[in-house]
């Protein structure tokens, strides 16, 4: 074994033991590479989701939900500043890291690539999508970089308050008249799929390199059933139905559902979703608009 | 530039680090740091420190390690590659 081989081997066996490592330690190339992947994407989903619920700043219904969306909005955009941050550590400058963005070479999650039609969907959105997002986010508290570990922190913080502010939406349509229920039903039926899809496919962890590495720390089906487990019950208490008619949890404490449609999550993450092309515009249009904000800045 | 946060959550408790951000001086730096770790009243106070100044101590000499007396303790391999080139690269000596 080579010196380098081994002390990868030694890293593998630290960061799988529990171990955390800081951007200033020697870092495997290809842990580097993969992290800074795994973040970028991060970043990405943050800076993209807000698009879907900015749409709704301006109609919401009270000045109340206007602010409380508002200040989700400016939460998420902190988000994918401080991750980018992160990445920026690793090697990667933000300006490149737009740039592969823009370009369609680096991805954002498949949640933000739809269209938010109704207020119901607003509600969904803060409740289930920042549900299954908070699950992925916890499981990187214990991530074995620790500069991204400790950032989870505050942002799993902030995100509690966005699934508290969706699901006080949602159960005020549900305890409105008929024509809100129906919004939040039709919401949840168009939302379910990428839902089901937003975990990713189900291959064993020990074969995600991104679990060898210990950037995650559980599983796809592991946050999928987290999902279920925790939310498919606050859904049907509310007298909503999940539009899966194989979705049920087995005598073993396992969900089953249907085949979540992968052909559609890699076509949407690869930029070619309902929204995709219209968002990245959007970007374009408004980092090219205020490049002259950030060159003064660099210039103060 | 890049600032080191550190963020006390109460009176009276550690600063502990809790991210970075980019800012052109410390006056942009104070107000992202306001808006970034402050804005909910999360806070008692923030240490802004550029990074620069940042001294860091990670490397521990262990006295008691008591390698020096087998062969393993004894790693020259790339001192004497280093002191190769070293002395191959300066004027050859008379001999
Ligand atoms: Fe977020
Ligand atoms: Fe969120």
């Amino acid at each position: 074994m080579s010196a380098n081989a081994a002390r990868e081997q030694e890293f593998l066996e630290y960061v799988q033991s529990g171990g955390q490592v800081e951007s200033t330690d020697w870092l495997p190339a290809d842990y580097r590479q993969k992290l800074i992947k795994f973040i970028e994407m991060h970043a990405n989903s943050e800076l993209m989701g807000v698009l879907p619920e900015r749409e709704w700043i301006l109609k919401a219904p009270t000045l109340q939900r206007k602010l409380a969306l508002t200040a989700k909005v400016q939460d998420e955009v902190g988000h994918a500043q401080l991750i980018y941050r992160v990445a920026e550590d690793l090697g990667k400058p933000r300006d490149e890291m737009f740039a592969d963005l823009l370009s369609g070479k680096a991805k954002f999650h498949n949640v933000f690539h739809y269209p938010t039609k109704t207020w119901g969907d607003v509600g969904v959105i803060a409740w289930l999508v920042d549900a299954a997002a908070i699950i992925s986010q916890k499981a990187l508290l214990k991530c074995s970089y620790a500069p991204y570990a400790r950032i989870m922190k505050k942002i799993c913080w902030e995100e509690s308050f966005h699934i508290l502010h969706g699901r006080d939406v949602v159960l005020a349509m549900m305890t409105g008249t008929p024509e809100q229920q129906e919004l939040v039903q039709e919401a949840v039926n168009r939302w379910w799929g990428p839902l089901m899809q937003f975990h990713g496919n189900p291959i064993a962890r020990e074969e995600d390199p991104m679990y060898l590495w210990r950037i995650k720390s559980q599983g796809n089906e592991e946050a999928r059933q987290q999902f279920l487990e925790g939310y498919v019950p606050q859904i049907w208490e509310l007298g909503l139905t999940v539009p899966d008619s194989n979705l049920g949890r087995g005598d073993d404490g396992v969900w089953v559902y249907s085949e979540p449609d992968w052909a559609e999550l890699k076509s949407v993450v690869t930029g070619h979703g309902p929204r995709s092309q219209e968002r990245l515009d959007f970007r374009r249009r408004f980092l090219e608009q205020e490049k002259w904000v950030r060159d003064s800045l660099v210039a103060a | 530039m890049i600032f080191e946060v550190f963020r006390q959550e109460k009176k009276g408790q550690a600063f502990a680090h809790a991210g970075s951000i980019e800012a052109p001086d410390a006056a942009f730096a104070d107000a992202w740091a306001r808006e970034q770790y402050g804005r909910r009243g999360e806070s008692a106070a923030l240490w802004l420190v550029p990074r620069d100044a940042v001294h860091q101590v990670n490397d521990w000499a262990d006295e008691f390690d008591l390698k020096y007396r087998r062969v393993d303790g004894y790693s020259i391999k790339g001192r004497l590659k280093e002191a190769r080139e070293r002395a191959s690269s300066t004027a050859p000596v008379d001999r």
